[in-house]
């Protein structure tokens, strides 16, 4: 058996010049990194202050730090997307090879729904739901760490994809038999099993956490139905991660048992049924999209009434469309394949169950107009990504029900028309519900609030670039365009650089907002803000008690450091090295309790 | 704009269901377009819209978007469910069973079309007579693939071991674009073909020519088309016997009947 | 500690089990899918040796009833005692199933010879580590109450593993009925 199991320096080697570039990036970057904490004498405070701390706010900030840093990758491997195929019209083939598109695009989509959608929502939820309660911490602190840790170690594995071997080429949701090991042979799939295995334990833990948070830990007096509905729609939203990722775990344990032990889950042969795997994946992937979007509803929730300067309307309405989303999340998941072949019973079935969803969603909705209804409404930026969240999910809302109807679906199923869908409720919904949400909760973290100005800029160049974006892949769908072509028609050609310009646009709003962030450091003093800046009823803006320091431990971020060698080591089938990792992580958990006994 | 402007007697149906859900969905949409910039600029702060800050419950106005709603779905959902039978993928076009049969296998990443009736074969190309119906029956000897010819109707994934039936019919003669819509690859982009609609008489001395052909699709020839890469288009004059059969059972428990 | 850590650690622990259902649901579910492709290699029915099972089934049963006995005990003998008990029996249930795997691999049906196998060997398998991470559990308990004695944090942690104990013999009632029983009617 070889030490280094598959690895070679022949690993190393990359094939184009795009991937030795971000290979050299990625190295020079850490380097530079890991150098300039070593030598500017910030490393003792960061590690006192941060990296240590059990404390619900730091992760909080910690997890959007990791957004914003894997947000920066999702958007550079858009960017190559989108201008390889607004160049590559035939007999043109653009600048990235087929292999590479296909890395650049299953990247794209594990890193944004993973690496960046998730640990959103995560630091809002960290920073927000505590105080919401009023309870002092989470219930298991450690547990937080533990979870920010692993979604660190599961984002590392990706980006070291970029320096040793490659990334999956099999899309986000690596359908066998293109995942197993006879079509993928390289590395790429098992990096992929591995980063989301270990990002998804974290998950798990998280609800774990967050559900026995909400339930046990409410300020005396705080009734079920007293909730704010942040507090609601992140009941709802955990619910589902504790239901649906142990699936997740499941078929990614199987993925990678039939690659590396040779076993028949989802092979073609030897009975193997990679049907399952698709049933398995969506089971969990369908709730996954209403983990992400719930918890941003209950952030529009909170925006809505504090910016009409009203109560929301019609909160029993709210709880019961909530907990109705939640539940019928789980029952919709084969209108992901409709299109692979199951009756016309279980089809009509399963699209009729998906449109019921929009009913609670529409009443959502309504209750949100109808709280503006005889407000006094203040168009602060929360408010304004509210009104670019219902203009563009509502378009979304209507494209989705159309692909839920199966007889529609067999013409829209895979084109770019469902690309254009699930950009649309993704960066309407979760996108602009967390830029509200940040927005609005920034000045009780800061002290002070967020430049206005910078940030309407910044909304209205997102709601544009978005629409030039993404409308055009509405079309060309229609067109019969699929989805995940590194060459296309020429006669596409004119749309998908109407599309690029879409993305140039939104590169731009997100650069006005680090600028945005930026100016409002800067002038922080101006900002200045009170404790309640804008005048909300809700419990979180209350004055806080004192919080005794909690304390800090280390623990979690060494087995986060253990996850990554370990799941590195599963790649490259070190099995010394993941049994290695396992076991010291083993001893580093089990070791605390005996401390205090 | 094929899946909109459609050439076949399926895709019209498609389309129509496309136009129509679209608009019963206008009914809730554009009240929420219009309440939503109504009530902004009615109730904005320097606007003289009434404050009412406390009112925050009618059951009367919750019940109507509650109800509203799910009449739309009641009525949507009816239309899904009868959509979804008359458009069932697994249903003859014409209860007489006189379907003309195409076998089509994708592979990796070539899609290979078999015609039972005539004992032909063709490579990255097919032609079929119009007005008639046609029964594809798809597999696949390669990762998942989806067998989709937008002009004609919709799509069906082409699967190891199974055969997934896919009834099209073309109204008139033309040259329309088919394709892989499921990812299956480095050579995916390059799994399309042409689908030619001709006139039964057309059709018929297109069948006649190709017979008259030398190729010959036997399993040696056939094992090579299995090795991943692109390929032009061949038309083969005889088809080895049982090959397609051959071709799905391969994937099979000798004992367990065939799926389908 | 207080007793508001005892209901989050006891609440959380909960929680984790229902995900635990939840993934050994998927499993379940992979197995009843798969459980007819045997391609000539071993089926269901040439797995059941019914008296090997029965012992195991016993075995897990009298270890579950020994800890849940144990966490009504005071005295740090009894409850090593109890611990040492649950721990053996544990040994036992794992013996057998180590001595059937190895005894499949070596009549050639091991996991990556048919769907079946490879379904059957990881259903069975997950439970087994479930089952030796108990006793993993159970031995840090030991360490713990042979160098600390009772301690209130302590009697919580023997409920929680207790208790997680308990959910895994209702996993193998679960596979011993659909995984061995059923089979056979198959």
């Amino acid at each position: 058996m070889n030490f280094f199991g598959t690895l070679s320096i022949d690993s190393f080697v990359q094939t184009s010049a795009v991937a030795m570039g971000a290979q050299v990036f990625v190295i020079v970057a850490a380097t530079g990194g890991v150098l300039w904490l070593i030598f500017s004498g910030t490393l003792d405070w960061l590690w006192r202050e941060w990296l240590t701390s059990l404390d619900h706010k730091r992760i909080g900030v910690m997890y959007l730090i990791l957004a914003g840093i894997m947000g920066v990758r999702g958007l550079a491997d858009a960017t190559l997307l989108r201008t390889q195929q607004a160049t590559a019209a035939l007999p043109s083939s653009g600048y990235l090879s087929a292999e590479h598109f296909a890395e650049i695009f299953s990247a794209h989509g594990v890193i944004m729904i993973f690496f960046v959608a998730m640990p959103l929502i995560f630091g809002l939820i960290n920073l927000v739901i505590p105080l919401q309660i009023r309870s002092r911490d989470v219930a298991f602190p450690f547990l937080n760490s533990l979870s920010l840790w692993l979604t660190v170690a599961g984002a590392l594995l990706v980006n070291a994809s970029l320096v040793v071997g490659q990334f999956s080429a099999a899309g986000w949701l690596p359908y066998p038999p293109l995942s197993e090991l006879a079509f993928s042979p390289g590395v790429g799939v098992d990096y992929y099993i591995w980063a989301l295995q270990i990002a998804g334990v974290a998950s798990l833990i998280s609800a774990i956490n967050f559900l026995t948070t909400i339930i046990t830990m409410r300020t005396h007096g705080m009734r079920l139905m007293h909730m704010p509905m942040f507090t609601w729609t992140t009941l709802g939203s955990m619910l589902l991660v504790l239901f649906a990722f142990p699936l997740l775990t499941v078929v990614l344990a199987l993925l990678f048992f039939d690659r590396a032990l040779g076993m028949h889950f989802f092979t073609s042969t030897l009975g193997g049924n990679p049907m399952m795997f698709v049933n398995l994946i969506w089971a969990w992937g369908h709730p996954e999209v209403y983990i992400l979007v719930l918890p941003l509803f209950g952030v529009f929730s909170e925006v809505v009434p504090t910016f009409s300067h009203k109560k929301l309307f019609g909160y029993t309405s709210m709880v019961v469309a909530t907990m109705a989303i939640t539940a019928l999340s789980f029952l919709v998941w084969v209108h992901h394949f409709f299109t692979m072949g199951a009756g016309a019973n279980v089809n009509a079935v399963f699209g009729i169950a998906t449109m019921a969803i929009a009913i609670p969603t529409g009443v959502k909705i309504f209750n949100w107009l109808f709280t503006m209804f005889r407000g006094r409404i203040v168009f602060k930026t929360p408010m304004l990504w509210f009104m670019g969240f219902v203009s563009t999910f509502v378009i979304g809302g209507m494209t989705g029900v159309l692909l839920s109807i199966p007889g529609a679906d067999y013409q829209l199923h895979n084109s770019v028309f469902l690309v254009a869908h699930f950009h649309n409720m993704i960066i309407g919904g979760v996108v602009f519900g967390f830029f509200a949400g940040f927005t609005y909760w920034f000045p009780k973290f800061a002290g002070f609030t967020l430049d206005e100005r910078l940030g309407k800029w910044a909304f209205w160049l997102w709601v544009t670039g978005f629409l030039v974006a993404f409308m055009p892949l509405y079309a060309l769908g229609l067109m019969g365009m699929t989805r995940r072509l590194y060459v296309v028609d020429p006669s596409w050609q004119p749309l998908l650089i109407v599309a690029a310009v879409g993305l140039a646009i939104i590169l731009a709003a997100v650069a006005v907002q680090i600028a945005q962030l930026v100016v409002s450091v800067r002038n922080r003093e101006r900002l200045h803000a009170g404790h309640n800046p804008w005048g909300s009823h809700a419990p979180e803006w209350a004055p806080l008690p004192p919080v005794d320091r909690t304390h800090n431990t280390g623990v979690a971020m060494c087995i986060g450091a253990l996850a990554f060698l370990g799941g590195f080591g599963m790649v490259w089938h070190m099995w010394w090295l993941a049994i290695l990792a396992l076991a010291v992580s083993a001893v580093l958990f089990i070791l605390p309790p005996f401390k205090h006994v | 704009m094929p899946v909109l402007f459609p050439h076949g007697v399926v895709a019209s149906q498609e389309s129509a269901l496309i136009v129509q859900a679209t608009l019963l969905m206008l009914i809730v949409a554009l009240p929420v377009f219009f309440l939503l910039f109504y009530f902004a600029w009615r109730y904005r702060a320097s606007g003289r819209g009434r404050h009412m800050p406390n009112w925050s419950h009618s059951r009367f106005d919750e019940l109507i978007w509650w109800a509203v709603p799910i009449e739309i779905i009641l009525v949507l959902g009816a239309l899904t469910w009868t959509s979804t039978h008359m458009l069932d993928p697994h249903k003859p076009l014409s209860p007489a069973g006189d379907a003309m049969v195409v076998q089509v296998v994708a592979l990796p990443w070539k899609w290979l079309f078999l015609y039972p009736q005539y004992g032909i074969a063709t490579l990255n190309f097919v032609e079929i007579p119009t007005q008639t119906p046609v029964e594809f029956q798809i597999t696949a000897d390669a990762p998942m693939n989806s067998f989709w010819v937008p002009a004609l109707g919709g799509q069906i994934y082409a699967m190891p071991g199974m055969i997934n039936p896919l009834r099209l019919s073309a109204d008139s003669p033309g040259d329309y674009h088919g394709v892989s819509a499921n990812y299956s690859g480095a050579g995916f982009a390059d799994m399309h073909f042409n689908l030619r609609a001709a006139s039964r008489d057309d059709f018929d001395t297109w069948v006649a020519s190709v017979r008259k052909g030398k190729g010959v699709l036997s399993a040696p020839v056939y094992s090579a088309l299995r090795v991943p890469g692109v390929a032009a288009t061949v038309a083969y004059a005889r088809v080895q016997r049982g090959l397609f059969d051959r071709i799905v059972g391969q994937f099979l428990d000798a004992g367990s009947p065939m799926r389908h | 500690m207080s007793t508001h850590q005892h209901n989050h650690s006891l609440f959380g622990l909960w929680l984790y089990i229902l995900s635990d259902c939840v993934l050994f649901a998927g499993l379940f579910a992979t197995f009843a899918v798969l459980r007819g492709q045997t391609f000539g290699n071993l089926s269901g029915s040439d797995l059941l040796h019914l008296s090997t099972l029965l012992v195991q089934t016993l075995v897990l049963l009298t270890s579950s009833m020994i800890i849940g006995l144990t966490t009504q005990a005071k005295s740090r003998g009894v409850i090593l005692f109890g611990l040492a008990a649950t721990f053996i029996l544990g040994l036992v249930f794992i013996g057998f199933e180590i001595q059937e795997f190895a005894g499949l691999v070596a009549a050639g049906a091991g996991p990556g010879h048919s769907a079946f196998l490879s379904s059957f060997f990881v259903l069975v398998g997950t439970h087994g580590l479930h089952v030796a991470v108990g006793m993993l559990w159970m031995l840090i308990l030991g360490v713990q109450v042979w160098l600390h004695g009772t301690t209130h944090a302590f009697s919580r942690r023997l409920t929680m593993l207790a208790l997680f104990w308990h959910f895994l013999d209702i996993v193998w009632i679960a596979i011993f009925s659909i995984v061995y029983l059923l089979s056979t009617t198959l």
